[in-house]
């Protein structure tokens, strides 16, 4: 019971708490380029939240029974990248045999992932934070899940903001990032919701 | 030959800024800029990264297969900043304490990846450390500037020492998240109000 009170806590905190993109400021790329329709963004979340809980599994793994077990902790970043670079791939092809619709409507966005700090940022954030492995399952899905709400809430408010009259110099990425700012101001409400 | 290199270098610094004008590398920005020191450590780290390994990879670029390229500029990236995350950690404890995470996310920092694609793998060793340079630099004292202007509002000082005297009232949003992404899109936005008068 105690266990299961563990991973649920972890699993608030790492959505709402520690959102990956407005407190810690992992994935801001995507963020900032992949939120201009809410279609578009909710893929783009939910391609990246099965790469982000893949992504714990496997480098969970890797860290505890190879790189720790033999001691090679200066391997991490190279190992975790390439882990990550062929799991993209990996559900790139996987995704392509099964469900070429939903290849279809992610595109471009699945390359990218690779290149998406939050994936990097959770898979060296686990061996810091010391979680076994179904809390790092669940703190990657959680990782993925606080993504896809944030960068979904920006696409609609960016969507409104179409009709809105900004001023000319501050059109595109400054006022993207002023809104991003105020979100970020609201989800500062969240902090001390719960205490681990 | 050397005007062109000098072209390359001013390339960087204000005409494709990477993040004023190409607005890539975000995440280190908005995340280290909270104090001057970590902004410029962060600067001069990834600057060393990207000269290093615009070096190799432009030594290199005739090796390397076209296939397997991003792979294998990954690959030298990762190796340069683990060289950068260990020599902090032996020599400047208390900046890699600081920056923790973002040292080794300087691998997917998209600058990086994203100058040895456009720029390192198509031209000669000389351009591509101008380029580096120029690109670095750039980097580096947009960082210092917005992290200058957190820290001016957000603590009453600048590198630690106070500026401001005892009856500012410090704007702690500024050093929090919220105001990283409020000041850089002011910040963008007066540069392009300074570049529309330009033209």
């Amino acid at each position: 019971m105690e266990e299961f009170r563990v991973v649920l806590l972890v699993f608030i905190s790492t959505v709402l708490i520690n959102n990956f993109i407005l407190v810690k400021f992992l994935g801001i790329c995507p963020f900032l380029g992949v939120s201009k329709q809410v279609e578009t963004a909710f893929s783009m979340g939910l391609a990246t939240t099965f790469v982000m809980t893949l992504t714990a599994a496997a480098t969970w793994l890797i860290n505890t029974y190879i790189l720790e077990a033999l001691n090679l902790p200066f391997l991490r970043y190279v190992s975790f990248i390439i882990v990550i670079a062929s799991l993209v791939q990996f559900v790139e092809m996987f995704i392509r045999k099964s469900s070429p619709v939903l290849y279809k409507a992610l595109g471009i966005f699945l390359p990218l992932i690779t290149t998406n700090c939050a994936i990097l940022g959770l898979a060296l954030l686990i061996p810091l934070n010391g979680y076994n492995f179904i809390t790092s399952v669940v703190f990657g899905l959680g990782a993925g899940i606080g993504f896809t709400l944030a960068i979904v809430l920006m696409a609609g408010l960016r969507e409104t903001l179409e009709f809105g009259d900004v001023p000319e110099t501050l059109q595109g990425v400054p006022i993207t990032l002023i809104l991003a700012g105020l979100m970020a101001m609201a989800f500062m409400g969240f902090s001390g919701l719960i205490s681990i | 030959m050397l005007k062109k290199i000098y072209k390359d270098f001013k390339n960087g610094l204000w005409k494709e800024n990477p993040i004023i004008v190409l607005v890539i590398g975000m995440c280190p920005t908005l995340a280290v800029t909270n104090t001057v020191e970590n902004g410029l450590a962060m600067g001069i780290a990834t600057s060393f990264v990207l000269i290093s390994s615009e070096i190799v990879i432009s030594l290199f670029k005739k090796l390397i297969p076209n296939n397997v390229r991003i792979p294998s500029f990954i690959l030298i990236i990762a190796t340069f900043v683990t060289f950068t995350d260990y020599f902090l950690k032996a020599f400047f404890p208390d900046i890699a304490a600081s920056l923790s995470l973002f040292i080794p996310l300087i691998v997917v920092n998209c600058l990086i990846l994203g100058r040895q694609e456009a720029f390192a793998s198509k031209n000669p060793t000389s351009r591509a450390i101008a380029d580096a340079l120029g690109m670095g630099i750039g980097f580096t004292w947009v960082l210092v500037l917005l992290s200058a202007v957190r820290e001016l509002f957000g603590m009453g000082s600048i590198f630690g020492i106070g500026i401001l005297g005892s009856w500012y009232e410090p704007m702690v949003i500024m050093v929090l998240p919220a105001g990283a992404f409020l000041s850089l899109g002011i910040l963008v936005g007066i540069m392009n109000m300074i570049k529309r008068r330009g033209n």
